[in-house]
């Protein structure tokens, strides 16, 4: 292995520059809760690291409009100490605590959890049901994706080199919005989901459902957005019938694998059953803001 | 061989240098430079909670912080927790209430307590169960330590 060189530069140009040209394998350090793990166990061998924590930018929380931009280096903890984006989006917090320990949480990262393209990444399903884009900047300047488009199967994401996600943009929340992650584990912390399910919606003034996201981890190789179970829910007051509806469409969009933590057909089921939970949560929580 | 990276950081109010490789982390610095060894390593991969210490405030796995990281900054370690002989009210409830045993978790244990109730001076017992989540302990069984977290909190409320 060659030499593993450490660079915290300032600014976002200066960080591109240094991975766009590294003649070997670099990685972006953020919260480091994966990179260094996975450096210490001997399954990555980097010979850069950037930093990203110095660059004042992606420190930041910052309200737009209604709008909310998270930078990239925002630790789980500083976002779960705000208060505003706690309010606007609950359940992309539900996700955000689930993320390991304290100690974990006081360094790991979304932008972290979203780019080291776990299928059972906490964060992502919330992230992807609230619609929230990433802006990535690169060698050959600065652009935006959804969310969903970064995953693109285990431990790989569809960032071309030199490119780094600096921030998450949420839109901003219309009147009546809910949004709820729930996960399925054995035990209650510090394990990683069997199964996860992100709902996001919005209500019109009579309690009819007016739009909607469902996602779904670990239940595929990349987290899943599932149009059909969110539009099981669209134009109805997301009773009984249309809960069913979601769960029977969030278990038929399943391509799960067997392993110790559940066999395909259990996930299969416990999909359904969890999306239509999330769902109820969502809901309630929409009615209430 | 690449130049050491000289690193200047506070470590229990006191200003240290040291130079390290990149891949070293802080707890290894911690350990073998600074001599610092009440911090202690478990797994290395943040799952044990052993090696507990705060940056900038903020409670963290030392094995999962680079040395170079801290350049800066301001880590405290439980060797800052007595003050001289005077120990802190949650050491002194762990020796009262048998919270540690072999003694390998207990500086961890000590460091995330003392977090906790910095943020939190009245938790419940699942407040306390849930906070130390990322800490493992081998020995109590868990109870005797969330009883002395308490016991210490009810002490610093004055109750």
């Amino acid at each position: 292995m060659g030499e593993l060189r450490y660079e915290a530069p300032d600014t976002i140009e200066a960080a591109v520059k240094l991975l766009a040209r590294a003649n070997g394998a670099a990685r972006v350090l953020a919260g480091g809760t994966d990179v260094i793990v996975q450096m210490e166990t001997d399954l990555i061998e980097p010979e850069l690291l950037v930093d990203i924590k110095k660059i004042p930018q992606l420190r930041e929380i910052t309200a737009e409009r209604g709008a909310y931009r998270v930078g990239a280096a925002v630790s789980c903890m500083e976002l779960i100490e705000h208060e505003g984006f706690c309010r606007a989006w609950p359940g992309v917090i539900d996700g955000v605590k689930l993320i390991g320990s304290i100690q974990v949480k006081g360094r790991a990262t979304m932008a972290g959890n979203l780019c080291n393209a776990s299928p059972a990444a906490d964060s992502v399903p919330a992230l992807i049901a609230a619609g929230a884009q990433v802006t990535i900047a690169g060698p050959n300047g600065v652009r935006q994706a959804p969310v969903e488009a970064i995953p693109v199967s285990p431990g790989k994401t569809s960032l071309a080199k030199g490119e780094i996600v600096t921030s998450f943009l949420f839109p901003a929340r219309p009147p009546r919005s809910g949004d709820a992650y729930l996960r399925f584990t054995p035990r209650t912390e510090m394990d990683i989901a069997v199964v996860g399910a992100g709902v996001n919606l919005t209500l019109d003034a009579g309690g009819t459902c007016t739009s909607a996201r469902v996602a779904l981890g670990a239940v595929a190789p990349t987290v899943l957005l599932v149009k059909e179970a969110a539009e099981a829910l669209i134009g109805t007051r997301v009773g009984e019938a249309a809960l069913d509806k979601l769960a029977k469409a969030a278990s038929a969009a399943c391509r799960p694998i067997d392993d110790k933590r559940g066999t395909k057909e259990y996930r299969i089921k416990v999909a359904g059953v969890l999306a239509g939970r999330a769902a109820r949560q969502a809901l309630e929580r929409a009615r209430q803001s | 061989m690449a130049a050491k990276i000289q690193v200047s950081t506070t470590v229990n109010g006191e200003q240290r240098r040291f130079q390290c490789e990149p891949q070293q982390t802080l707890l290894d610095v911690l350990r073998d430079e600074l001599a610092l060894t009440g911090t202690k390593e478990g797994c290395a991969t943040g799952d044990c909670g052993a090696c507990s210490v705060m940056l900038d405030g903020r409670l963290v796995d030392a094995c999962l912080v680079l040395a170079a990281e801290v350049q800066g900054k301001k880590v405290e370690t439980i060797e800052g927790m007595a003050q001289g002989e005077e120990l802190h009210p949650l050491q002194r409830t762990f020796l009262e209430h048998n919270g540690s045993q072999c003694g390998i978790c207990t500086p961890g244990m000590l460091m995330a307590a003392r977090a906790l109730l910095e943020r939190n001076p009245d938790p419940s017992e699942t407040e306390v169960r849930y906070w130390l989540a990322g800490n493992l302990c081998r020995c109590t069984g868990y109870d005797k330590i969330i009883r002395s977290v308490l016991a210490a909190a009810k002490e610093m409320r004055g109750a």
